[in-house]
């Protein structure tokens, strides 16, 4: 019994050759296993100078051979290294040259981290070690931009509310937006391509790039290389504004400066006018102000000046000669007196003459002069009065009042 | 090409010239150490630079354009409207 079993079993029904069979296990495999994921750690990591890459995912017990092929390579958006736990998707392979079954990996993901999470980490590392952060690097931000470029998407809210806060805070900027793609395939060359374009264009005094909140999955452009190497080598400076406050991503990194949101970068980017307009006015007070005080000040020299000995000295000199000018007029003047005097001697020696011939000193010879009274008449005719009528006399020294007593007319 | 850019450089320093120079005025009119002469040629300076600035922050607002690549590579710009793209 035991024989016939061991001789059925043994019966050369079907003899596979070591390919045959080795095919026949493949295939088996192939399809039994649709595309999985797999979780392990990665051990024996190789990256042939072929471009394919290989490793073992092992975990506590068991290991499993992995392939990566060069056509996937870019694809990785991490580079893999020893003791990394992974998750791996991929098809259950065999090679058959030595008859070992392994994964053939499509997608390879950091475990426990997020897969961007991971690959964002690992590009910051390596362009923080090429010194694309470098603060040398970074250019000022101008204060006062003319035009203003903005790369971002030119639909949403982030263009619209920036366009606002810009115009609201200094109307008299230019705007030049270059629409861009900001998610999805092909958005992170779109936004490199832009701020290129804004570049060669010219005539751009800053440029925000940038886009609205999202999930890191939405933000992910600004977390390509494509995208930092093009911030990087902007001769325009760059004001990166991505997502919200906590979002941290790799043009924020390499950006001239990082906005926390794209209303922040609108407001970062150009002062406040109300705030010029009172520097302004600030301004312009101190000057008047300060002049006013600059008068005054000088004003206080001016009278110190003319009060001062050097400014007196010819004021001296004035009044020297105004002195002098005294002198001459008082000399003048005694001048004039003298030929006065003479004059009025003169003048007594004729007032003897005419002494001679007053009245007063004929009355004093014996003459008396006679007048009607009352009106004072001075007779000299006797038949000017009548009897009784009142006469008065007028002698040398004294008057006689008397009464027409009789009339000798001769 | 160049001269555009040179052209907008100059207008956009001499704003930020202006306002730097007005503060730098004031500075030397606070300090008092200038002439009565100095100072009044200072001060109409200042003024002018005040007015200047004024009215540069009072300008209309400045446009919105939006840049274009045509198919020749070239550059053309077209006004930008973002309540239309919404």
């Amino acid at each position: 019994m035991v024989s016939d079993m061991w001789s059925d079993r043994r019966q050369p029904e079907k003899v596979y050759t070591v390919t045959e069979i080795t095919r026949e296990i493949k295939r088996t495999l192939e399809q039994g296993f649709p595309s999985v994921w797999v979780e392990g750690e990665i051990s024996n990591y190789l990256l042939h100078s072929s471009g394919h890459r290989y490793f073992t995912m092992k975990d506590e017990s068991s290991q499993i051979r992995c392939t990566l092929w060069r056509f996937r390579g870019p694809q990785l958006r991490f580079e893999p290294e020893n003791g990394m736990k992974v998750m791996a998707w991929g098809d259950v392979t065999v090679y058959e040259k030595n008859g070992q079954y392994q994964l053939d990996v499509s997608e390879l993901v950091p475990a426990g981290m997020g897969r961007l999470e991971m690959a964002f980490r690992q590009l910051k590392e390596r362009l923080f070690q090429e010194g694309l952060f470098d603060e040398e690097h970074k250019k000022p931000i101008p204060r006062f931009p003319e035009t203003i470029g903005i790369v971002t998407s030119p639909t949403g809210a982030a263009i619209r509310d920036m366009v606002r806060i810009v115009h609201d805070r200094f109307p008299a900027v230019e705007i030049l937006v270059r629409p861009t793609r900001v998610q999805g395939d092909g958005a992170a060359e779109d936004v490199a391509q832009a701020i290129r374009d804004l570049n060669e264009y010219q005539g751009i005094d800053v440029m925000i790039v940038g886009r609205g909140g999202g999930s890191l999955e939405d933000l992910w452009a600004f977390n390509e290389e494509v995208v930092a190497r093009a911030i990087y080598h902007s001769q325009i400076p760059v004001i990166s504004a991505v997502g919200h406050e906590i979002d941290f991503t790799i043009s924020d990194f390499v950006a001239d400066l990082r906005a926390p949101t794209p209303s922040a970068a609108a407001q970062m980017v150009v002062e406040d006018r109300e705030d010029l307009l009172e520097q302004v006015r600030l301004g312009m007070g101190k000057l008047a102000s300060t002049l006013s005080a600059i008068t005054n000040v000088s004003r206080q020299r001016l009278i110190a000046i003319k009060e001062s000995y050097g400014f007196r000295r010819p004021l001296d000199i004035i009044t020297q000669r105004s002195q002098k000018v005294d002198e001459v007029s008082r000399l003048l003047m005694v001048g004039s007196e003298n030929l006065l005097r003479e004059k009025r001697d003169r003048l007594s020696l004729f007032g003897e003459k005419l002494k001679a011939l007053s009245p007063s000193a004929i009355l004093k010879r014996g003459y008396c002069v006679a007048r009607k009274l009352p009106e004072m008449m001075v007779l000299t005719d006797a038949q000017a009065v009548k009897t009784e009528d009142q006469i008065e006399l007028r002698l040398y020294k004294g008057r006689i009042k008397s009464r027409v007593e009789l009339i000798h007319p001769d | 090409m160049s001269p555009r850019k040179t052209g907008s450089q100059k207008k956009e320093k001499s704003f930020e010239e202006a306002l730097d120079r007005l503060e730098q005025i004031v500075l030397e009119l606070e300090e008092g150490e200038l002439s009565l002469e100095d100072a009044l040629g200072k001060f109409e300076e200042g003024i002018k630079l005040s007015e200047f600035c004024m009215q540069k922050l009072t300008q209309a607002e400045g446009k919105v354009k939006k840049l274009i690549k045509t198919a020749k590579g070239e550059f053309k710009t077209e006004d930008f409207e973002t309540s239309e793209e919404q």
